[in-house]
């Protein structure tokens, strides 16, 4: 399975707006503070990403991340 | 007794089967509406989005959502107008619930099942947890004394308001929102309460008839904002009644039936009249518990001719669950708020369905039609507001109206 980051991103603006933020304030700048998107969360978009594309995001891993497109370039390496 | 703190009444909220807010719970019972369709009180009226954003509104549950829209309410009638009058850790919040986020802990333990333990949301624990509902209120509105939940079946909502009277009495608040709040009508819920053969079977709650076969699960919230007396008047807020007496016992005996000869019950309601320092002749009217089951209906009667003495037979007593069912965690405070409109409108809403009082039910249930309140003695009315809960938990709250 190959994926793009475009489908990623596209995967991934879907899951954190059904979190509550606009669809289209979630950009790849985004930080999640700005988007009040807080580790809950990024629990359950981990739990998305799994599902999608079998990456295991760990709470270490998203310690980390602060933008939209930071958890996107992750997904994006890792799944490839 | 003479120098005791006194609270007051100064605002309420409620989400119930006869539709969002306090108003409508009084004037469509009054006028004799029975907000149950289907065999369940659900509150149809109430649509999420109208309160809530799409981030508030998917981490609470709909028990905590009921809650916190009759919190708003209660705040808002206060005339508190976004601000506190107290300091924030002086206002406390006590938000009860019979069961808390069942639907959230079904849609969890459903996800687990499908795909796995690892696949359970983390919302999970923070939805469902009993306390969530008191934990959304406090974060709402900034009120940073203590808040927790109260955990006791059908009398979880009266025993927040006693509590909260309580803590304002003994001086460690100067306001506290308090009330119950409930959602429990799921696929589980049903079969639950239905296995305990608590629910009726032809779907009608007609409290104290013979042919009562059960009570009507409903579901909403009811909450009360509660000031010291002395402080209410100095902010010149509208009193609109008062708790003046709390009261609680509990059987010792069956998990699930009523003691049968009502005493512990009983005493219940004569220590809220003692706490309240009235008599039973000073009472004009009593909410019952009045489930619209066998044994509840009678254990009650019984508790209340032990309680009031000649006066049961004198006083009207009427029930809420006639209207909307049994909100469980939320009766208690849904019928406290029920009864201060009672008591401020002077008037005695009835118990609907009520045709043919059962064998040994011979006190004035006020069937089928509201009457004028008979108001006795000086001063504002008062009336004592009855909850019995599996456990064998009882509370008596003696509240009075406006003068």
């Amino acid at each position: 399975m190959s994926v793009t980051k475009e489908q990623v991103q596209e995967r991934v603006v879907e899951a954190l707006a059904s979190f509550g933020p606009d669809a289209d304030t979630i950009t790849p700048s985004a930080t999640f503070e700005e988007l009040d998107i807080d580790s809950l969360d990024l629990v359950e978009l981990a739990q998305i990403v799994e599902d999608e594309y079998g990456v295991v995001l760990k709470g270490e891993d998203m310690k980390e991340l602060k933008t939209v497109g930071d958890v996107v370039e992750l997904i994006s390496t890792r799944a490839a | 007794m003479g120098d005791k703190r006194r609270v007051v009444i100064t605002g309420m909220g409620a989400v119930t089967p006869l539709g969002m807010g306090t108003l409508p719970l009084y004037e469509r019972w009054a006028a004799g509406v029975v907000g149950i369709e289907d065999g369940m009180g659900a509150c149809l009226d109430f649509n999420p989005s109208d309160h809530f954003s799409v981030k508030e509104a998917r981490r609470l549950d709909r028990f905590s959502q009921f809650g916190v829209v009759a919190s708003d309410e209660a705040i808002a009638s206060a005339g508190w107008n976004g601000e506190k009058p107290y300091d924030p850790m002086r206002i406390s919040t006590i938000l009860a619930t019979g069961i808390g986020g069942i639907s959230t802990v079904e849609t969890n333990h459903d996800l687990m099942r499908q795909k796995g333990a690892n696949r359970i949301s983390p919302l999970g624990i923070p939805m469902y947890m009993p306390n969530a509902g008191a934990a959304a209120v406090s974060m709402r509105h900034g009120l940073q004394g203590q808040s927790f939940g109260i955990v006791s079946a059908c009398t979880s909502g009266a025993h927040a308001i006693g509590i909260a009277a309580r803590m304002i009495q003994y001086g460690d608040a100067d306001a506290v929102l308090a009330g119950g709040a409930e959602a429990t009508l799921t696929e589980f819920g049903f079969a639950c309460f239905r296995a305990v053969q608590a629910l009726s079977e032809i779907g009608i709650s007609r409290p104290f008839d013979e042919r009562r076969d059960g009570f009507v699960m409903g579901e909403g919230a009811g909450v009360l904002m509660l000031e010291e007396a002395e402080a209410a008047k100095a902010r010149g807020a509208n009193i609109i009644g008062e708790i003046a007496g709390y009261g609680s016992t509990s059987d010792a005996g069956h998990l699930t039936a009523p003691d049968p000869t009502g005493r512990p019950a009983s005493m219940a309601l004569t220590l809220a009249m003692q706490d309240a320092g009235v008599t039973p002749e000073g009472i004009s009217y009593v909410n019952a518990h009045g489930t619209s089951t066998d044994l509840n209906d009678a254990s009650e009667t019984l508790a209340l001719k032990l309680a009031l003495g000649e006066y049961a037979y004198k006083i009207p007593i009427s029930s809420t669950k006639s209207t909307i069912g049994h909100l469980l965690g939320a009766a208690g405070a849904v019928e406290a708020i029920a009864t201060v409109q009672a008591l401020n409108a002077r008037v005695v809403p009835p118990t609907l369905g009520l045709e043919r009082p059962g064998e040994g039910l011979d006190l004035d249930y006020v069937p089928g039609q509201s009457r004028e309140m008979v108001v006795v003695g000086d001063g504002p009315p008062v009336a004592l507001s009855n909850s019995f809960a599996f456990g064998g938990h009882n509370v008596g709250l003696v509240i009075k109206g406006r003068g």
